[in-house]
């Protein structure tokens, strides 16, 4: 009982150095809970089928995630409990001289981590059921769906995930505190506070030789990332990168901590100006120490930067391409019969009878009422020509271009439609008509990477040839724009000609688009289902049709975005906090040794505003180190995200990039504000 | 013993730079109240070495603190260089530490991340002394007090007399009207502190420093012009040395202390 006593006494007594422990665990537990809460959230929202699919996968995903999540916030707290142990070895060495065992010590130790493990978790799920009840808007504006009524969810299940899992964790560090307090030794524990440690600068040309290799290095890692690829086949591509990149920020970290204080100290004007001698010889000392765990904060906080940005920009440009790319709600394409097509010996005999009618007879054979469903219809034929293939529209670039690019098949045969249908399409899409003469041609496509390579043959004006005619591209750039609706930009060229040039031809494919008549959200709903039964089941059974709907693009790019999303600022959230609090309980692990210190400046007649002012720059450049190198890895590494990203274009980019910096600034900068204050009382306490 | 004050007409009368008034300091509860100093007045003159001596518990280490500003007296006044100390503020407070003002303390006198140059030049970085300024300073001052080779060390590889002496150095280089020094000599052995001792000599005798130093060990205390005894927070009694040599000085001091009760070490 008197050990129960002394356990709360000496957590109270401690309080100060428990804050940022405490609020860590705290900010976890609620992290962990409104994160496994998701699911119970979306039971009250209107979603169609497609959607609940999505979700579902998502709350599998999140919780797969959240295992990784227990493990980093695990080791997190082993590491911080072991900074918080080492602070009282002192205490805990009076005690044993006073004569309690070792087991006592053990109990003390087991009955604080109890209570601040308790405390944090009853703290901690309050505060996360009150976030979850603000995230649960989140999750209904991120799936675009309707809250069918405001309700105040606890769920249960994530509750019970959030105890087992945290009681493991603070399970094992009452075992490492048992194993830790059994093994130490008495006169190591009360000479703990003496400080010994040992000043060693560091060879000045060593550093500046490490330092310039590992920023060659770390440039090499950046170009190859960046300007040095064009594709993606192979993992070493990217592994290697990131191997030279983790190596070169340990050893940047490791000389600049030696060479930055000696470039300073040269600087006699800068260095015996006010407390800056003190404020430089405490950073660099402590970075000299911290190399380690600098590299891995600067690590965390980079892939923090890298994934929330590229999650973010991944939803933003899903939900804005929707709009742009999904301007009608449906659109069918089927195979008409053709001898070098799809059709073969298996063909069932309907299909091939399906594919020789009209789509909008395809349509009515399998039930579906043109004029009662549709508005805004327009059909058109798409041809393909054998002799028409990649290969042969680029003319003399082929080489250069298929030396750069190995993988493509140059002998898939293009798309082409008459510039007379494609109006049609792009007049009801609102997208820029165009006008043909009898010898020209024009190309219209979006997707990135095929657009470079078109544009170079464009360039160069190489013609074409469809039934013995000779065609001049009218334009030197592909122009912008799409005729299937999708959720990404995927269209990778159609050839625009004169109607003339396919007159007579059989089409390949014949394409229709088309609004629903029906507005209302349950409406569109219900057209949709019909219509995805009626055909869907039907392929290489009666028809060779496929179809696609607003409704299922909007679903499958909004549901992945929020999925992208969720996880990203999950993982993100949880890297930022491992890593500042770090960086936090580091700095305020030395708080008693920069007590004394900053005593003694004060008694050298230091003014409050100099000793806040070192005390501040002293913690900003070491929470500032990391963030740097972080945000410049970042610049590349963001490029290289984009470049996998291609297909979702870019547009959400600065958006995404501006969101992640509030987290960084609300996380990041929030731990450093509370290290300060901290700090500063701590220094001030008498 | 009676308090001979103005015995000697030899000296010729001088200002005093330090000047306490029936100072005051309290700690604690209404119930349970401590008087740390009870009602003591002193002066110091300019150029005088003034040792304090009591045993553990009289006060010394209160009257510092409350002479250096580091804390304030519950009533009366303190005058440096006739300016009320008891009556400054923030800012000013700090200003008057570091512009009037040398402290050697009994520990804990040096930054352990800096090296002893760094450690010296602080104090006067801290008053915005250019770096040109701070060396020449640095090096007459390293020379007067013999630790030039030290210079470059840190604290850790220095030994405890070194370690004074660079506090001592830290002390003395912004020309302070008064040096106070706690128990500058109570983590030193005999020898090293023989050493510091006759630096103290040196700096309050060629270099004119105005030195209160607060002891509890006798033989410290005769290096010094004056004894000051105190006891329960009040003035016991003051003797000078006068003429006298060190020895017959120390002699007279163990009297006095004999008479307050005892060695002073053992009450420690
Ligand atoms: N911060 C404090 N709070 C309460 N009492 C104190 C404090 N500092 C000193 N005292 C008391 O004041 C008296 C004088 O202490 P001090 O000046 O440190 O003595 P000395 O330095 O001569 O050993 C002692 O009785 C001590 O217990
Ligand atoms: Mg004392």
């Amino acid at each position: 009982m008197m050990l129960f006593k002394l356990s709360l006494k000496n957590i109270k007594k401690s309080f100060k150095d428990y804050t940022i422990y405490f609020f860590t665990l705290v900010l976890g537990v609620a992290i962990f809970y409104v994160f496994n809460a998701i699911d119970s959230q979306t039971i009250y929202m209107d979603v169609t089928s497609n959607m609940a699919e999505i979700i579902k996968l998502m709350t599998s995903m999140l919780s797969g995630v959240s295992v990784f999540v227990s493990f980093v916030l695990g080791f997190l707290i082993i590491y911080a409990n072991r900074f918080l142990i080492k602070r009282r070895n002192k205490e805990f060495g009076v005690y044993l001289t006073l004569g309690m065992s070792k087991k006592k010590i053990s109990l003390l130790l087991f009955f604080e981590t109890l209570f601040v493990g308790l405390i944090s978790l009853v703290v901690g799920l309050g505060v996360g059921v009150m976030l979850s009840q603000a995230m649960s808007l989140l999750v209904a504006n991120l799936f675009e769906a309707n809250m069918t009524d405001f309700a105040f969810v606890f769920s249960t299940s994530a509750c019970e995930k959030t105890l087992l899992y945290f009681g493991i964790m603070y399970l094992l560090v009452m075992i490492f505190n048992t194993i830790n307090i059994s093994k130490c030794k008495l006169i190591e524990l009360l000479q703990s506070n003496k400080k010994t440690e040992k000043i060693r600068l560091k060879n000045p040309v060593l550093c500046t030789i490490i330092f310039i290799l590992s920023t060659f290095t770390l440039g090499t890692a950046y170009y190859l990332v960046t300007g040095g690829i064009d594709h993606l086949d192979n993992a070493n591509k990217i592994f290697i990168p990131i191997a030279m990149g983790i190596i070169s920020t340990f050893f940047i970290f490791w000389s600049l901590s030696g060479l930055l204080l000696k470039a300073c100290m040269s600087i006699k004007g800068l260095y015996y100006k006010g407390l800056n001698s003190f404020t430089l010889r405490q950073i660099s000392s402590k970075i000299n120490t911290t190399v380690f765990s600098m590299t891995v904060i600067c690590l965390m906080l980079f892939v923090t930067v890298c994934v929330l940005s590229s999650a973010l920009s991944i939803k933003n440009a899903m939900t804005a391409n929707i709009r742009e790319l999904a301007p009608v709600d449906v659109s069918f394409s089927k195979y008409l019969y053709h001898e070098n097509s799809v059709f073969d010996v298996n063909t069932p005999q309907a299909v091939l009878d399906d594919a020789k009618v009209s789509l909008k007879e395809t349509l009515k054979n399998h039930g579906i009422d043109i004029n009662e469903t549709f508005k805004d219809v327009v059909e058109i034929p798409v041809y393909r020509i054998e002799e028409l293939t990649m290969r042969a529209t680029l003319g003399e670039q082929l080489d250069e271009i298929s030396k750069k690019f190995k993988y493509l098949n140059y002998d898939n045969e293009e798309t082409i439609i008459t510039v007379s249908d494609y109006n049609k399409i792009a007049k009801l899409y609102g997208n820029e008509t165009y006008s043909l003469n009898d010898d020209e041609y024009m190309i219209i496509a979006d997707f990135d990477s095929m657009v470079e390579i078109r544009n170079m043959a464009l360039n160069e004006g190489v013609s074409i040839t469809i039934n013995d005619k000779t065609y001049h591209p009218k334009y030197t750039e592909c122009k912008d724009g799409f005729v299937e609706i999708s959720s990404n930009h995927i269209n990778d060229g159609i050839f625009i000609v004169p109607d003339h040039a396919v007159e007579g031809q059989i089409p390949f494919h014949e394409l229709m688009v088309a609004n629903f008549k029906e507005t209302s959200r349950e409406g569109k709903n219900r057209v949709n289902d019909m219509i995805n039964k009626k055909i869907n089941s039907a392929w290489n059974e009666t028809t060779l049709t496929s179809v696609n709907t607003k409704i299922e693009i909007t679903d499958a790019s909004v549901g992945l975005g929020g999925l992208v999303t969720f996880i990203g600022l999950y993982l993100g959230i949880i890297f930022l906090i491992s890593s500042a609090a770090i960086l936090a309980l580091k700095e305020l692990s030395e708080s008693t040794d920069n007590k004394e210190r900053f005593q003694m400046l004060r008694r050298l007649g230091a003014d409050e505003k100099m000793i806040h002012k070192a005390l501040f720059s002293q913690i900003a450049i070491f929470f500032m180190a990391p963030l740097i190198l972080a945000i410049i890895h970042s610049i590349f590494g963001i490029k290289f995200c984009i470049f996998i990203l291609e297909t979702f274009g870019r547009k959400g980019l600065l958006s995404s990039i501006i969101m992640t910096s509030i987290f960084l600034v609300l996380i990041y900068g929030g731990y450093f504000i509370l290290t300060y204050i901290c700090s500063k009382n701590i220094i001030e306490e008498n | 013993m009676d308090i001979n004050y103005n015995e000697f007409e030899g000296r010729e009368i001088m200002e005093p730079i330090l000047k306490i008034q029936n100072i005051e300091k309290y700690y604690g509860s209404r119930s349970s109240l401590t008087k740390a100093l009870d009602g003591i007045s002193m002066d110091v003159n300019a150029g005088e070495y003034v040792a304090i001596m009591g045993a553990s518990g009289s006060g010394k280490t209160t009257l510092l603190n409350v002479i250096s500003t580091i804390d304030r007296v519950t009533s009366g006044h303190i005058y440096v260089a006739d300016k009320d100390i008891t009556k400054l503020k923030g800012n000013e407070l700090n200003r008057f530490r570091r512009e009037e003002l040398g402290f050697i303390f009994q520990d804990f006198n040096l930054l352990d991340t800096l090296t002893a140059y760094e450690n010296i030049a602080l104090a006067l970085s801290i008053q915005n002394v250019s770096p040109k300024e701070i060396d020449e300073r640095i090096k007459k001052v390293a020379k007067e007090l013999s630790i030039k080779d030290i210079l470059s060390k840190y604290p850790y590889q220095m030994s405890g007399g070194q370690k004074q002496r660079v506090a001592s150095a830290r002390a003395i280089i912004t020309n302070p009207k008064l040096v106070l020094a706690d128990e500058p000599t109570g983590a030193l052995d005999s020898k090293s502190s023989k050493m510091l001792l006759e630096r103290f000599n040196y700096l309050n005798k060629e270099l004119g420093a105005t030195i209160l130093m607060v002891t509890h060990d006798a033989f410290t205390a005769s290096y010094a012009s004056r004894v000051i005894f105190i006891k329960d927070g009040k003035i016991f009694s003051e003797i000078e040395r006068g003429d006298d040599d060190r020895k017959e000085f120390f002699n007279k001091i163990i009297d006095v202390v004999t008479l307050l009760g005892g060695d002073l070490n053992d009450a420690l």
